[in-house]
């Protein structure tokens, strides 16, 4: 056995429920070496490490640290093993200060904020950080938080740490210093993991990467030894032959039309800069980036769930005269009697009710039409029994709440829905997420079949396959930005993976 | 004068009852914990309360009880009764992770109705009528502090004038205060209420911190019910006053911004408001105005701390959510 090894875990296989969120995997890290953890999202990363953090336990495979297996039953247990984590949502309370945040649950210590103090000092001096112990957390900057947390980890004298996308909210300049932070630990011989999706960080940081793809261990190889492009295939993959029919509509128009749109959160954080593209009706724009790069905020200021700063959205009626949405509530673009349908990606909180039927969930569409104070049950149940048939929904009834069905069924019954109303434009959110072979198909040629309709179909995905072989045209987003907008036909995996991960890829649209 | 004085005193009197069920709720809520049943834990502490004094003067005779072992007995009496309550709720909130409003309501509605129950029987069963002897009503009503303090003019009887329970109160409030402000133990139930994970991340026994904290709080919440029925209600079993009390005490540690020491004079103004309507009588304003009173501060309270924002002056950030580690 290599006792180098500070961790190594053999075969681990998490599962939750039916999906296999991590599947036989392998890893190993050195102390005095900085590990990446490269993946997609959803590829099971954060799972992974998590098991070593003791928040989850591994249904298969073993633990090993410095060459004896351990048990890591919770994250006290991972402390006392000295591995500590720095989760992507931290873990401090904010009504406390940073010292009380650092010695949160030693019990063998006296609150002696003098000795606290002096401890956390010689810390940051040691690998160059600066907080000051007696701030609270709600003053602090992402930045400064995370300082807190890393400085946390390390007075409990963690000497394997784990940061989970710890990048994803700096600013480069933070960024740099968080950097040089790991360094100085690298050369205090302390094993670092890191995990990310950023292929320049992993570049710039790491000794060595591994790579996960859809909870599959893939490989690791050492940071000098490979490049950008070469990592970009191990987590895309080869491409994949789906054969999903993809007739071409012959006279696309445009009926949507997005200009320098800009989106900034509560937070103040830029969601989406400047994005502009335009969706034609019987087409296909499938929309790919590294989740949360803005797909979310890009689909719901279409529709008007989402607060624009700037830009305009503006459709394109039959007429050929443009309307702007910008500023408008979902009900007021509605009643304009623009035909816009939306499938979340939270179906059943954004989508459905759980706890009604299909026919309840059909009303939710259609509850003003009714007379009086009455409901008009009638149409809404026609509707649900044709979707029932229609799209084979497996269902006892159509008052049978929809919670109770399978993902693939809850999917039809949506998407069903959404059609029925006959938009013009139809956005649809990782539609196949969790679905069968089977299921996915339907919804492909649901789709397919409203593009030749004449509707323009926005498709946000993350399975790469399946955007090249669906939509006619792909727009990529990279951090809240057109990465570039490519043909579906003509473009290569790794060419839209690449774009994903760096910003341009080869040029802007 | 002296009738503000005498307002002043019953507040204070009124007030000690509800600065119970407030500290109680205070704990319990620090762990995260919204125990919405504080009406029907203070409903049997009061007559579990009430059943362990006037036992224990059967048992040994009224000529040699002593009032000193009747107080220890009946807060005893009370904090087991509000303790055993609270655990029913810890085990179906905390290990069952059931919703913890419904919850707390299900134990008011229960509470409410064992506390009734069991009042109802002792009087019955002692054929209409529960009687502890004068000398132990004296014990438990009695202002405790030495004559020469009472005396004081006006201070007198504003501060020194009171039963035993209201010390007991003010010091429970104080050693509260420095629980959360000064001890580790303090700061890991804050911890707890604030952010279980963090809590969990850091190897605190999430677990152990909100069964403990709702157990005793419902404890001490229950010690409310019994000081109503044994100093305001005389030692009778007395539901029509005893009834919404538990609710004002929910209020107060909104009231009170989940701070102890806020609670000793929070009780006092509530007591105050709620017997106005007793002192303070003004033509064509009917009692039920008087009444609203403390809930209309509450509201005005509430609106203010949201409008400020003060960060320090939220509730517990996870107040109302149950944890379970592997949730994703």
């Amino acid at each position: 056995m290599n006792t180098s090894c500070a961790i190594e875990m053999r075969g681990i296989t998490k599962r939750f429920g039916q999906v296999v969120a991590n599947d036989s995997i392998d890893l190993s890290i050195k102390r005095g070496e900085i590990l990446s953890l490269l993946g997609e999202n959803g590829s099971g990363k954060t799972t992974l490490m998590n098991m070593l953090a003791g928040i989850y336990q591994p249904d298969e495979g073993e633990i090993l640290q410095d060459g004896l297996p351990i048990a890591i039953r919770s994250p006290k247990d991972a402390y006392d093993h000295g591995i500590g984590m720095i989760h992507q949502h931290y873990k401090l309370v904010d009504v406390f200060t940073a010292a009380q945040n650092i010695v949160l649950g030693l019990n063998d210590q006296k609150l002696d904020l003098k000795s606290i103090n002096a401890k956390v000092k010689a810390i940051c001096d040691k690998y160059s950080f600066v907080i000051d112990p007696a701030m609270k957390i709600y003053d602090m900057s992402v930045s400064q938080k995370q300082t807190v947390e890393i400085v946390k980890v390390l007075y409990r004298g963690a000497d394997i740490l784990i940061l989970d996308e710890p990048t994803a909210v700096l600013t480069p300049q933070e960024t740099d210093k968080l950097f040089a932070v790991l360094h100085n630990m690298k050369a205090d011989g302390k094993a670092v993991i890191i995990i990310t999706h950023k292929l320049n960080e992993v570049m710039e940081i790491s000794d060595e990467v591994a790579v996960l793809r859809k909870g599959k261990y893939i490989g690791t190889v050492k940071t000098s030894e490979t490049d950008p492009q070469a990592l970009t295939d191990m987590m895309v993959g080869h491409a994949v032959v789906l054969n999903i029919d993809r007739p071409k509509f012959e006279k696309p128009v445009p009926r949507l039309k997005v200009q320098g749109l800009t989106c900034i959160d509560h937070e103040g954080i830029t969601k989406l800069d400047g994005v502009s593209f335009t969706a034609n009706g019987g087409e296909i724009l499938g929309v790919a980036g590294i989740a949360g790069s803005g797909q979310k905020e890009l689909l719901e200021s279409i529709s008007g769930l989402y607060p624009v700063k700037e830009g305009s959205v503006s459709f394109i009626g039959g007429d050929g005269k443009a309307k702007e949405l910008v500023g408008m509530t979902p009900m007021q673009i509605r009643k304009t009697g623009v035909g816009m349908a939306f499938v979340p990606e939270d179906r059943l909180g954004m989508g459905l009710v759980g706890s009604m039927g299909m026919t309840g969930n059909m009303m939710l569409r259609s509850w003003r039409k009714g007379k009086g104070i009455f409901l008009n049950k009638k149409s809404p149940e026609d509707l649900a029994k044709k979707i029932w048939d229609e799209l084979e929904v497996v269902t006892p009834s159509t008052s049978f709440p929809v919670r109770r069905m399978s993902g693939g069924n809850v999917q039809k019954v949506l998407v069903g829905r959404e059609i029925a109303s006959q938009p013009k434009i139809l956005m649809t959110a990782y539609p196949v997420r969790g679905l069968d072979i089977n299921t996915s198909y339907t919804i492909y040629n649901l789709l397919t079949e409203q593009k030749m309709n004449g509707v323009a179909v926005l498709f946000v995905g993350e399975d790469l396959d399946v955007l090249l072989e669906l939509c006619d045209r792909i727009l990529v987003l990279c951090g809240g930005k057109v990465s570039g907008i490519v043909d579906a036909r003509s473009a290569t995996k790794e060419e839209i993976g690449f774009m994903m991960t760096t910003l341009g890829g080869k040029e802007n649209a | 004068m002296s009738a503000i004085i005498a307002l002043i005193v019953a507040a204070v009197t009124f007030g000690t009852v509800l600065m119970f069920g407030t500290l109680g709720e205070i704990l319990t809520e620090k762990s995260g914990n919204l125990n919405l049943g504080v009406e029907g834990i203070m409903y049997m502490g009061g007559a579990f309360g009430l059943a362990g004094a006037f036992n224990y003067e059967q048992a040994v005779g009224a000529a040699s009880s002593s009032g000193l072992l009747a107080i220890l007995i009946a807060i005893i009496s009370a904090f087991a009764a509000g303790a055993i309550a609270s655990l029913v709720y810890g085990f179906i909130t905390i290990t069952l992770r059931a919703n913890q409003n419904v919850t707390g309501l299900a134990l008011t509605i229960f509470g409410t109705g064992v506390g009734q129950f069991t009042g109802e029987f002792l009087r019955v069963r002692e054929g209409n009528f529960v009687a502890l002897s004068n000398h132990l009503k004296d014990s438990f009503a009695n202002p405790i502090m030495p004559k020469f303090l009472q005396d004081i003019p006006i201070l007198g009887k504003i501060l020194f004038s009171h039963s035993v329970f209201f010390y007991i109160a003010v010091i429970l409030a104080i050693a509260m205060h420095l629980f959360f402000v000064k001890t580790k133990k303090g700061m890991y139930l804050r911890a707890v209420g604030e952010s279980p994970s963090t809590a969990d991340a850091a190897g605190i026994n999430i677990t152990l911190y909100k069964y403990l904290a709702t157990i005793i709080g419902g404890g001490i919440s229950a010690i409310g019910g019994m000081v109503y029925i044994v100093t305001t209600a005389g030692c009778v079993w007395n539901h029509a006053g005893l009834s919404g009390v538990g609710w004002l005490a929910v209020a107060l540690v909104i009231f009170c911004l989940w701070r102890p020491l806020n609670a000793i004079w929070g009780s006092v103004l509530f007591g105050a408001l709620m017997i106005m309507y007793l002192r303070v009588r003004i033509p064509f304003i009917p009692t039920e105005i008087y009444k609203i009173l403390p809930y209309v501060v509450t509201v005005i309270v509430l609106v203010f701390s949201s409008m400020r924002n003060n960060k320090e002056k939220q509730p517990p950030a996870s107040l109302g959510a149950n944890y379970f580690r592997e949730e994703r």
